[in-house]
């Protein structure tokens, strides 16, 4: 165990020096605080770690609501074998986001204040009492994989009683806060680039969240195949990637209809950097939608991974062209990232690469590891029996 | 009724006098160094800018509908009464939305001290609840800003260009501009080239995530009964299925 742990790879030295470059710019944030931290201004207040490790972070763990949604409330049963890792990483998610949030506040021991100072007109408050609640939620989704490891019934009965409100609470909650992300810009209408601001930012933050939540799934089943050597569950992934092609579809044609309503599709014809970052952003979405509805891609891991990456990618472009470059020119100013910035980004990152590993190793994460049912309704039915019996 | 301030840049002679008032009051420091500045930032709430042969000042616009106040997640802003945004330092988090939020660009940030706060002018509350000026009103040796209400304000406003039509840009900025705010400025020229920005939005900014926000509780109610529903449905379907199968 230890010989296999100190065996040094590129990637176990790669982790290291992120970690280490993290570290010493997590010293710098406390030491001189924002300003000698980020490249942030007055008339830049956010940056990545607002655009990227929040606005990404959460979105990119919208997989949980989703496939809790599929699979639990719609009762599509096949989609199980893929719900626990969704929900492993929407809790990694959540807390990692925290974690971010932490370093950007400017008075991180006050992250509480919202629960207790309440203003309902500010959205991000709505999005700190989500946040908060679905984090509980996913906390508790997440405990199962505990009690079975350890074999604890009566917990495990406890909270299969209250999963049915809980998962519905769920979904209702990330709703709100998955698509309030995008509210929060609404406010922004003279400084936001017209080719991102538009009255349906939430819509389109609620539906690109549901896109990049299946696309998390499909890359973190095939990154977990390899590295567990499990076999591809691929019939299933498929007929995922079936589904996300249609959302993306959709996501696409509502994200049209939005531009010509607005007529600003004469701005596409200007050569300035918001052009070819929205060019960009709406390729990272066309080609896997086009590629995915081809069942021959759908059929081939590669592939299927490939058009997985691309739309992940081009949400993360979405975000960042929202949350930073989208905001440049109206703000009057330029943003690049301060590598300290990029460095405690990439940490984050790292963090949770190497803590779903960890956990996927030791909890009953995967079908494959437990003979137990991953799904609460089997196990509710069996409650039923005895009742009944 | 409410306070505000007329701030008429043509008899500004950009002596900077309220630049010392404001620094005085807030207990920051002033010198040549930080006079030399034309921003306002952080250890300087105001700032006279020279645009060629005239002058502008910059300062918050005490909005009347202020955006910094409704997007504030733990209500550190208020817009008072009696007119001034003010700020309360100990509810703060530092999440900067109120940064992002500002049409004008005004809140500025500590952003090398380890405990930050944000900091912008506040139309000295304190001093106009005991019925005083405010320090760059009283500081003023030409009467270019002058303090009252915003109604008497707006109305002198008007009588200057109607008395001047020659002196003046024939608006008054700060009666529409993010749905109106207690700052109103004259000009000789047209506002861009004394440095306001002219993109400002006429509607009230609140209301653009309001428009969204007040849908949360029908997205609830809503959202509980549909998704209920629908398990119900789809749970019971298995159910069915099982039970028959059972009997077979």
């Amino acid at each position: 165990m230890t010989r296999r742990l100190m065996k040094l790879t590129v990637w176990r030295v790669i982790f290291a020096i992120i970690m280490l470059t993290g570290a010493y710019a997590t010293y710098l944030r406390i030491r001189y605080g924002l300003g000698g931290s980020t490249n942030l201004s007055d008339k830049f207040p956010w940056g990545i770690w607002i655009a990227f490790d929040v606005m990404c972070g959460v979105g990119l763990a919208a997989g949980a609501f989703t496939l809790v949604a599929i699979t639990h409330i719609f009762n599509i049963e096949k989609y199980k074998p893929v719900l626990r890792p969704a929900i492993l990483t929407a809790f990694l998610g959540y807390t990692l986001v925290t974690v971010g949030l932490l370093f950007d506040l400017g008075r991180p021991d006050r992250l509480w204040h919202p629960l207790v100072m309440w203003n309902p007109h500010s959205v991000m408050f709505e999005v700190a009492w989500c946040v908060t609640l679905y984090s509980t939620v996913l906390f508790l989704e997440f405990l199962p994989m505990v009690f079975e490891k350890f074999g604890w019934h009566r917990p495990l009965t406890w909270i299969h009683r209250i999963s049915v409100p809980l998962m519905i609470l769920g979904v209702l909650l990330s709703t709100l806060h998955q698509s309030s992300l995008g509210t929060m810009f609404l406010i922004v209408p003279s400084k936001l680039y017209p080719l991102w601001y538009t009255p349906i930012l939430p819509l389109l933050f609620y539906v690109s969240a549901i896109a990049v939540g299946l696309a998390m799934t499909i890359f973190e089943s095939w990154h977990s195949s390899r590295a567990f050597g499990r076999a591809l569950e691929l019939p299933l992934l498929a007929s995922m990637a079936r589904v996300l092609a249609v959302i993306l579809s959709v996501y696409l044609w509502i994200r049209f209809l939005d531009l010509s309503h607005r007529h600003v599709f004469g701005l596409l014809s200007q050569n300035r950097i918001e052009t070819w970052l929205f060019l960009l952003e709406i390729a990272l979405m066309v080609v896997p939608m086009v590629l995915l509805f081809k069942a021959k891609v759908r059929a081939n891991p590669g592939a299927l991974y490939a058009c997985a990456v691309m739309v992940v990618f081009g949400f993360i472009a979405n975000r960042l062209n929202v949350g930073t470059t989208g905001l440049e020119a109206g703000s009057g100013t330029h943003y690049v990232p301060k590598w300290s910035e990029v460095a405690i980004t990439l940490s984050i990152v790292a963090m949770g690469f190497l803590i779903f590993r960890l956990v996927a190793e030791y909890f009953p994460v995967f079908e494959a590891h437990s003979p137990q049912p991953a799904s609460l309704k089997q196990e509710e039915t069996e409650e039923d029996v005895i009742a009944v019996g | 009724m409410s306070k505000a301030i007329l701030y008429d840049s043509t008899l500004c002679i950009g002596c900077k006098a309220c630049e010392g008032a404001c620094a005085e009051r807030w207990g920051l420091p002033y010198n040549d160094k930080i006079a030399a500045e034309e921003t306002i930032s952080a250890h300087k709430l105001t700032a006279v800018e020279v645009y060629g042969e005239r002058f502008s000042r910059r300062l918050c616009m005490n909005c009347l509908h202020p955006a910094c106040v409704s997007v504030c997640p733990v209500g550190a802003l208020e817009k008072t009464a009696l007119g001034p945004v003010t700020y309360d330092a100990d509810k703060c988090m530092g999440c900067r939305y109120c940064m992002q939020a500002c049409p004008f660009q005004v809140p500025s940030y500590e952003w090398s001290r380890r405990l930050p706060k944000m900091r912008k002018c506040d139309m000295c509350y304190e001093r106009q609840s005991q019925g005083k000026q405010t320090a760059c009103g009283e500081a003023c040796p030409v009467g270019a800003t002058l303090c009252g209400e915003r109604e008497e304000l707006l109305a002198e406003a008007h009588k200057r260009i109607a008395e001047k039509p020659g002196a003046y840009y024939g608006k008054v900025y700060g009666v529409q501009e993010a749905g109106g705010t207690s700052v109103l400025y004259l000009s000789a020229v047209p506002f861009e080239q004394i440095g306001l920005r002219t993109n400002v939005p006429n509607e009230n900014l609140p209301d653009t995530t309001w428009r969204v926000l007040e849908l949360v509780p029908d997205v609830v109610t809503t959202g509980s009964v549909l998704l209920g529903g629908i398990w119900w449905i789809t749970n019971r379907r298995t159910e069915v299925a099982r039970k028959e199968g059972r009997r077979q």
